[in-house]
This record gives C-alpha cells, structure tokens and sequence, in this order.
C-alpha cells in the first residue's frame, strides 16, 4: 500500500506540474504598461510555489516509500537536528522567500495604484448595472454632466439617467455600449455602480477592480497593442453575472477619432 | 292532430323560443358582429430613434450585423402611419363582451434580442405565451404599476426551456416590459377588456368581433399616451375611424 | 485548579429514557454524534448540489432529469435557469462551510473526544452543549426551508455580499424569503457555535484531570481549544453582521447600502450605507473561519500521525506554538479577500504581509510532519492514510496560496477559478481528508465496532486521486482567466476551456460515487462491523484507556490520573512500543 501511495502522489505531482511547464494554461498576452511586473512576480511565484510543492509531495513519497512496511521490531530513529532544523528552514527559506516576494510585489500594486492618473489622461466613465457595462465620454467640453438616478430610461437608451435639456454639461456626453480607446494613450476609467457590486476585468489589460456603490473608484492604465478583448463582471451580482460583460477596444488615434464622431452622431 | 301532440309541439316552441331569448345575450357567436377598421398616423417628423448596440451579447450582435436596431419607441412608416398603436374600446361594453377571454394566447417572442412584436395587447386573464427563440437565456420582466393589482414577476427562459404562459388580471395600458439580462430590451403588454387591435408597419388597424353599439375607442401609444373617439359599430359594414397623433 | 467543584457541578444520574439517551441528551459523546450526523446530512447534500451544478456548467442547456420536482421556477422543462444555479451554487457553500467544516473536526469530534481526552466525565456546560447542537440543527432546518420557500434560496453565495444581499427581491429571484432565512440561519449558527466554544474554552481549562497539565494535552484537544478561543471571537462578529442585514432587508435600514441605487428600475429607498462594511464584517470572521475549519484537521491527523508511526512528531511544543501562531495571524490578514474591492490600496499592502507571514507556521508543521516520517515504522491503514493524503493536500492548496498573497497577482487571479481551486484544495479536501481520518481513526472507539480497512483504502485512494482530478485543474482555469460563479461559460474567451470542464465533472461525479463506498462502510461497520477492543491502534491517548464505546460518564466513575505526555511511542514498556497517558509505569529508553 505505500508504494503505491508513494508511487501515486509523485505521478500526481508530475502530472500536475506538466501543463506549467508547457505552458498549456496561461494568462493571455499582456497589452498593458504595467502588466509585465504582474507577470514576472506571477513567474516568480511559480517557480517558487512549483518547487516547494515537487519538493513536498517528492519528499513525503519518498518517506512514504521507505519507512511503511517496516518490521515490528526495528527501532524508530529521528530526523537529524530535529524540529529545529524544520523551524531554521521555514524562516530563513520561506520567510526569506516570502518577503521577498512581498516587497518585490507591493511595487507592482504601487505601479497600479499608487501612481496617480496623468493630467492629460483620458477620461472616460464607465458605469456597471445589472448586466451591463456602459460607457460615457464627456465630449468637447470635457465635462461629465451629473447623473440623474431617476432619470434612467434603458428603453430610451439613458443609461446613465442623463438630462441634457437641464445640465448643459451632458448635451455633448456620449454615451456608449462599447469602450474604446486609442493605443498608447493612458486613460483614466471612472467607475459608477448603478445598483449594487459589480467589478471591472480585463485580462489582458491586467486589471481588476470592483465598483462599489457609493465610492468613486477609478482605475487608470494605457494599453499598448491595438485589438478588441472582453471586458467581464467578476463580481456576483445577480442572475445575469455570467453575462454581464462588454468589448474594450484598442484602436489607432485616427480610427478612435472616427469612432468617437460616429457614436456622438447616434446619440 | 291528436290534442297531447299539439299541446307537446307548442311547448316546444315555447321552449325553443325562451332558450332563444335567454341565451341570445350570452353568446357573441349568435349575433351578428361588426368590425372596426382604420388608420392611425403621426402629424410631424417622427423623433430619431437612437441605435442599439448589443455587442454585450454576441448572438444577438450577429444576427442584426447587416440592419443595425433602433429603439421602437416611435416607429412612423412612409406615409406616417404608426406602428405598434392599441387600439381598444375602452366605454360602452357590455359586460358580457367585457367578460369574454380569448381562448387562444397571443406570443412575445424573444427573438434577435428584441421583443417581436414590440406592442402585444391581450384581454384581462387572456394568456401570453413567451417564447425564448435566442441562443442565449433571457429573463422576461414585466412591470406593471407598482402596488397596483397586476403582479410583478420575472422568469428566467434558458434556451431549450420551453415556452411558458402567464396572464394578467386587471387592465392596464400598457405594462412594460423588460429583459434583466439585456437592458436595451423594452416592450410592453397591453392588458384590455373586450376586442382590441394593434396597428401595423402602415398604422393600419382592424378590430374584429365587436357587437353592434356606440363606442369610446382608445388608442394608445407609448410615447404619445392615449387618444380617444366616440364609434358606433353597426353589424355588416365596418366603421372606420381614423387617429392622428401629434408629434412634439 | 476548581476541581473539585466544577466535576460536582458536572455530576448527573445516567440518562433513562430513549428521548434522553439519545435525542435531548447532554452527554457530550451523543452530542458529539448528533453533530457528525448532521455534518453527513449536509455534506451528503453540498455534494449534490455540486453534481447539479458541474453538470449544468458543461451541458447548461440540457435538462437535468427531474431536477423540476426540486424547483418548477428554477428548472422549467428540467432545464436549469442561472439564478437557479447561483441558488444551489450559495447553499452548497453555506453547507459546505458551516455546516460541515465547521460541524465534522470541530464540533462533532472535538465534543466527543475532547473530555475524554482530559480526563473528563463530561464537558463543562453539559446542558449548553446540548442547546448549542439543537440550535445548529434550527439553523441547519431554516436554512434548509430556503429551498422550499418562493423565491427559492438567496443567489448571493456564501460571502452574501451588500448591496445584492441587502436591497430584497428588486435584486433578483431568491433575494427576497430566501435571503431572509440565509441571514436568520446563520445568526442562530453563530449563537450555537458561540455556545460551544464557551463550552470548549471552559472545559478544557478547568476539567482537566490530575496530572494532565496543558502541555500533556493531546495536539488534537490543543487544536480544539485553539480553534474554540478563534471561534469565540470569530462568530461574535458574524453574528451582528447578520443582525444587521436583516435589519436592512426588513427594517428598512441602510447600514450597507448608500443612497441614489436604482436596483430593478426601482430607486431604493436606502442612503448612508457602506457595501465595504458589510465586506470586513464578513471577513473579519471569514478568515478566522477556515482556520475553524483546518486547524482542528491539523491537530486530528497530528494525532493519527503520531499512532501510526509509532513515534512522536519532531517537536511537540512546536506545534503548538504553530498553531497558536496560525490562530493569531489568522485575525490579521482578512483584507487579502479584499485585495481589488477598493478599500484603500495602502491597506491591501498591509493586510499582504501578515498573509504571507503565515506561510511560516505553516511551513513548519509540513516540514515537522514529513520529517517526523523519517525514521518512522509507518502503519498504513485508512486512518493514516488520509492522514498522509492531508498533507499532501494542504500542501497543494497552500501554495496557492503564495500567489493570492500578493496583491498585484491577485490583481489578475482574484475572482477566477484559481482561488476556488485554492480553497476547496484547503477546506474541501485537506480538512475533509481530516475529518476521513478521524472517522475512520475513531469509530472503532464511537461505535463499538471496526470499520473495514479495505474499503476504507480504497476509499482513500478514489478520493485522494479523484480530489486531485477535480481541483487541480482549477488552478490552471484561472490561470487562463476563467471567472468564478459563472452559471453558463458562453463568451468566446471561455468557450475554449469547457473541455477542462467536461474533465472535471466527470472525476466529480465519479469521485461523488466513490464516497458511497464510505457511506455504505459506515452504515455497515455500525450494525455489523468486527467488535472493537478499547485500543485497536495501540495508542497512548487517554480515550483509548475506556471501553468502546465508553460509558455514560465517560471513566465509569473513576478519575484518571495522568502521568506522562500524550505521545509516548517508540518506548519499551509492558504493552509493547507504547505508553498509555495513564499508565504509571515509566518507559525504559526513549
């Protein structure tokens, strides 16, 4: 029996680590500035993680291996140096290795989150609803008009409960099902949750952040490779979460231009 | 002829004739009915109808790839005539034509992400049949008014769930409709009492089986509200009667 | 040490009637039972629950045969609608979470074997003991009724996140009735859970019999008393959590919902609240929670371990303080659920380095474990076994772990199968696998009779490869970007990795079959198992010195003295290679 245990955890620890190694499952191509330290602590970690976890599953198949089906009247021995060395290990490796990754990582997060939008960035709001993401850019005036929660119509298409006949700074708002975006270009996406928790998550753009009812969260990043990618709601919010998503699209300068006058002409 | 068999014959005319008598009111198959045809049109420019963009659900984005979608809440055809208008009686029934519930239902169906037809009118207890013809689940959501007597529900569709009848009790003019998943879909059920019609592409109506008698006939539509005219309906010939909608 | 007064207090005549012996009992081993088999009740039906759901997800316009008896609304023409899915998906987790892992190490064999273990006739509070396992039962029957209420169970999941838990029935189906219960449930949950921690706290520190000093307490009973004093804390904040989102849903007010939502089309009628609140409420207990739940797994297999390899792990003390450790920074860390939910980023960084830290005593105990194999004369028997499996286990769930750690890694993981792979690797498997072999360790002692070990290594060894077969692959989902608590995958980004899907369904359902093969052992060993003797597995702990099953005082009026340490293995002594706690023979040698 414990050969076979042994046998079966080193199959499965090999077995697993085969998709990893080949690369069969992984995030898809990252089209974001900051996205590549997310990558690198995100390789890093494997390394780490996927080492300690051959190592232990190697380990206990091994121990497993040899000291099962032993005789009755052998004598048991300890491991040299005892708990002391296990304590010794744990700290310096693994602490050592976690700090590491912590201190390492936090400048990641800080590119994310600490730096603040540019003053030239594009601002573009965005506001998540049971189930659907809608986007407003604010025209030439560049000036979101206030919001009118009573004033939603999605029959009308007012998403945004919009009421340019009173604020003069929503009769050039453009309000769109679709994001998008000129390349090289950072932008600054204000978020509005119109009901209740919703989330913003683009893969590729290696960015993840919850809309909370109430606050007045933003995000901000510039994507580097033109192309259309999802935009998914991952968090729980009702019977349509599976799907609630929209299309972020990257385009040239020219072509966001084009695009930007096409969709004022529909308002 | 013997005494007893006149005495039975006449009793049977009798009968006959009281049965006749009685039950001539109940039955609108028994009378001869009329008919209710007409036109209803828009006076001005039909207000621009805004674009829907349905890339969230795929599906539905490539069956309209070709013909982009508008919003239907003004739909004026070449010579103005208005879609999608209810044209119902809404004084002067009796409560026997009042009463009468449509055995068969009439179908919304969810098809291309739209509700198809946009504008159903059913009677009070007459049965809509929802019917999911999309790739993807919808959840049908009708709104009456709310705290009113109509009951506020949702229903989820699946495709390959099949379709599911519901009814309304109370006349309301008009519920509208929405889908939870999709918010850009919008249409509305019309619950009436007694015949009712709804204007096509070329805002032509006809309201059928409607007993010969004097009239208030209401149209309704969603963004211009309610018209009303007086109508008298005679058996045989159809009454016509015309509706003009001012546009703002 | 009061005690001399605390077992007077303690002392009560023998149960008489049925409904005494066996329903209303205060004997803590009944209670004991009583919470084991309320565990199986629920995890037998999370587990189908997770069959509806996984089958859905790969044939989600297919109708499951009969699944419209259970739900006309939610499985029109047997075909599963996704609120229906999101229904089954929050009370499989709400299931899982309290009422088995929370139920089965915990409360079920800590209320059985923790006096025992110490030399007590009974726990400290017997009558609270009982209260505390009825309201759990309350608890488990409301939460139940959600099922059969209109509606049906709230969509919401397990975390019941505000605005979506808090506004009612304008949310969606299942917000309204359901989502009341859900909140009442767990509320009287907490209540019993509170209860029963007092009851372990007071018990362990006060009944304790002569000579059994707190470092000669077994690491399974300093699991429980750890796990107990987390709990106390834990579920004192979930309770008022609870309060107070039932008061939003009924009373009309807004402590998590701000103003200005239009949820429905309707404009709530709410202002002042804070979803975020709701969310460190939730998780201040949440993640004390799962060390609830894997932290007494840690002190079972510690204990089983020790037996079968017929030696003490490495350093007693150590572990511990390990597990003290793990309790303490277990408070610390909450917000790494709440990486991306836009509390202040300075705090994710703050709450990332105690997360991380934990890694260390958690390191510890795996490398004490496998390094107190070596050198060892390892028994293998279905109780070892999934002793062994639990290590392997946890160690594949922690390292998970290392990635959700980080902030700017969760940036990308947080919300997709990787984190579900993650902790149903921990919970749903290692603490299972603890509570496998406990069960298996123990039922010799509950019920008087052995289990068959063939089975019960086949068992092992169905469930050790179809566990593996089932969550692994989640990891490599999220990795790929597959969002969690999706009822269909239809977007072409995901369409591609349905075939993952297919796979995992199938080890589930397969894996699922497999557990009958426990069930029927169960069942089985309990009418016609082999007679057990008082100590099957040779071992030293003072539960193994009473008949099994014991008697209704436990020691039958005696008062054990307890003269060594727990683990006195690899000795010679008259018994053999073992020392019993209270034997007051001394061991010749090591």
């Amino acid at each position: 029996m414990g050969k076979m245990f042994s046998i079966v955890v080193v199959l499965i620890a090999l077995l697993s680590a085969v998709p990893i190694l080949r690369h069969t499952w992984t995030p898809p191509v990252d089209i974001s500035t900051h996205g590549h330290a997310i990558d690198e602590q995100m390789s890093e970690t494997m390394a780490e993680a996927g080492l300690s976890f051959l190592a232990a599953q190697i380990i206990l198949a091994l121990f497993v291996w040899k000291f099962s089906g032993r005789r009755e009247d052998e004598k048991v021995s300890h491991f040299p140096g005892g708990a002391k060395v296990m304590v010794i290990a744990a700290v310096l490796l693994v602490g050592s290795e976690v700090l590491a990754l912590g201190i390492v990582g936090q400048r990641a997060w800080a590119s994310v989150y600490f730096t603040p939008p540019a003053p030239n960035a594009l601002q573009i709001q965005t506001q998540a609803g049971q189930f659907a993401f809608y986007f407003r850019y604010p025209g030439p005036d560049g000036k979101f008009g206030p919001l009118h929660p009573d004033k939603i119509d999605e029959g009308m298409q007012n998403f945004f409960g919009l009421d340019p006949d009173s604020d003069p700074d929503s009769k050039d708002d453009i309000v769109t099902a679709e994001l998008a975006i000129p390349v090289n270009r950072e932008v600054h996406l204000l978020m509005h949750a119109k009901d209740l928790g919703h989330s913003f998550y683009v893969r590729e753009l290696r960015i993840q952040q919850d809309f909370v009812p109430g606050l007045d969260l933003s995000v901000h990043f510039t994507a580097t490779q033109t192309g259309r990618f999802e935009i998914v709601c991952t968090q729980l919010c009702g019977l349509g979460h599976y799907n609630m998503r929209a299309f972020l699209s990257v385009l040239s300068q020219d072509d966001f231009d084009k695009w930007l006058k096409q969709k004022a002409s529909e308002q | 002829m013997k005494t007893q068999y006149k005495l039975a014959a006449l009793a049977s005319v009798v009968l006959l004739v009281a049965f006749g008598v009685l039950y001539s009111g109940k039955s609108v198959n028994a009378s001869p009915s009329g008919q209710i045809t007409g036109t209803v049109k828009l006076d001005g420019q039909a207000p621009k109808q805004k674009v829907i963009d349905m890339s969230k659900e795929p599906s539905c984005a490539q069956i309209h790839a070709g013909s982009p979608v508008t919003t239907e809440a003004v739909i004026a055809g070449a010579n103005g005539g208005l879609k999608n208008v209810v044209v119902y009686i809404s004084e002067g029934l009796s409560p026997a034509d009042a009463a009468q519930v449509p055995a068969q239902s009439n179908q919304i169906n969810q098809k291309g992400c739209q509700y198809l037809p946009h504008v159903v009118a059913v009677d009070t207890n007459q049965k809509v049949e929802v019917v999911n013809s999309d790739s993807t689940s919808h959840n049908i959501h009708p709104m009456p008014k709310p705290g009113g007597p109509n009951h506020e529900w949702n229903k989820s569709q699946p495709p390959g769930a099949p379709p599911f009848q519901e009814a309304f009790g109370t006349e309301e003019v008009a519920i509208p409709v929405k889908c939870n998943v999709h918010p850009w879909m919008r249409g509305y059920i019309a619950v009436v009492k007694g015949p009712y019609g709804v204007s096509d592409g070329d805002g032509n109506f006809t309201i059928s089986n409607v007993s010969p008698g004097n009239y208030t006939l209401t149209a309704w539509q969603e963004t211009y509200g309610t018209q009303t005219q007086k109508v008298t309906v005679a058996a045989g010939k159809p009454t016509a009667v015309n509706f003009v909608f001012k546009a703002k | 040490m009061p005690e001399a007064s605390a077992h007077a207090a303690q002392h009560h005549a023998p149960p008489q009637s049925f409904l005494r012996k066996h329903i209303f009992s205060v004997d803590h081993k009944v209670i004991g039972k009583q919470y084991y088999g309320l565990a199986l009740v629920a995890v037998f039906t999370g587990m189908v629950l997770s069959w509806l759901m996984r089958v859905h997800l790969v044939w989600p316009n297919s109708p499951i045969p009969g699944l419209h008896w259970l739900s006309k609304v939610g499985a029109p023409g047997n075909v599963m609608t996704p609120e229906y899915y999101l229904s089954l998906m929050t009370m499989h987790g709400t299931l899982m979470v309290f009422f088995v892992l929370t139920n089965a190490p915990f409360a079920a064999f800590g209320n059985y074997f923790l006096p025992i273990q110490i030399g007590a006739e009974d726990m400290a509070f017997p009558r609270f003991n009982m209260m505390s396992f009825w309201v759990t039962f309350i608890a488990f029957c409301v939460l139940f009724s959600a099922f059969f209420v209109p509606g049906g169970p709230p969509i919401s999941g397990w975390t019941a996140y505000a605005p979506l838990s808090a506004v009612g029935p304008d949310a969606g189906p299942g917000q309204g009735l359901g989502q009341t219960l859900w909140g009442v449930s767990i509320f009287l949950f907490c209540i019993a859970s509170l209860l029963g921690a007092l009851n372990f706290i007071a018990t362990t520190l006060d009944l304790r019999a002569k000579g059994m000093t707190l470092m000669r307490m077994p690491l399974c009973t300093w699991a429980w008393f750890i796990t107990a004093c987390i709990a106390l804390l834990a579920f004192a904040v979930l309770m008022p959590a609870c309060l107070l989102l039932i008061l939003d849903r009924i009373a009309g007010t807004s402590f998590f919902i701000p103003s200005n939502l239009v949820v429905g089309d309707k404009l709530q009628p709410h202002s002042g609240g804070s979803p975020l609140l709701w969310q460190h409420l939730f998780w201040f207990f949440g993640h004390p929670e799962v060390y609830i739940a894997i932290l007494p797994a840690m002190g079972i297999v510690s204990h089983i371990l020790i037996n079968s390899m017929r030696k003490p792990l490495l350093s007693f003390k150590v572990v511990i303080y390990c597990m003290m450790a793990i309790g303490f920074l277990s408070y610390m860390v909450w917000g790494h659920h709440m990486f991306v939910s836009g509390m202040n980023p300075f705090s994710s960084l703050m709450f990332s380095f105690p997360t991380l830290m934990i890694t260390i005593p958690a390191t510890i105990l795996t490398l004490i474990w496998l390094g107190s194999l070596y050198g060892s004369k390892l028994r293998l028997t279905a109780a070892s076994l999934f002793a062994l499996g639990f290590i392997s286990m946890f160690v594949s769930g922690g390292v998970s772990g290392f990635f959700l750690a980080q902030p700017s890694i969760d940036i990308y993981l947080h919300a997709t199968y990787f984190v579900v792979g993650h902790f149903h690797m921990v919970m749903g498997v290692a603490a299972l696998f603890g509570v496998f072999a406990g069960t298996y360790f123990w039922f010799p002692k509950m019920s008087g009779r052995m289990m068959n070990e063939g089975l019960g290594k086949l068992h092992f060894l169905l469930t050790f490869v179809g566990t593996y077969c089932i969550f692994m692959p989640f990891h490599y989902l999220g990795m790929a970007g597959n969002v969690r608590r999706y009822a269909a995958f239809t977007d072409d980004f995901l369409v591609p990795l349905v075939p993952v899907h297919k796979f995992i369904t199938i080890a589930a359902l397969v894996t699922g079959a497999a557990q009958l093969i426990f069930f029927y052992n169960l069942i089985y060993s309990r009418f016609r198992g082999k007679p057990a003797p008082a100590n099957p597995w040779q071992a030293t702990s003072l539960e193994w010195s009473v008949p099994s099953p014991p008697p209704w005082d436990n020691f039958g009026g005696k008062h054990p003295v307890v003269y060594h340490d727990p683990y006195q293995y690899g000795v010679k002594s008259s018994t053999g290679d073992y020392l019993m706690q209270d034997s007051p023979e001394t061991a010749a040698g090591d």
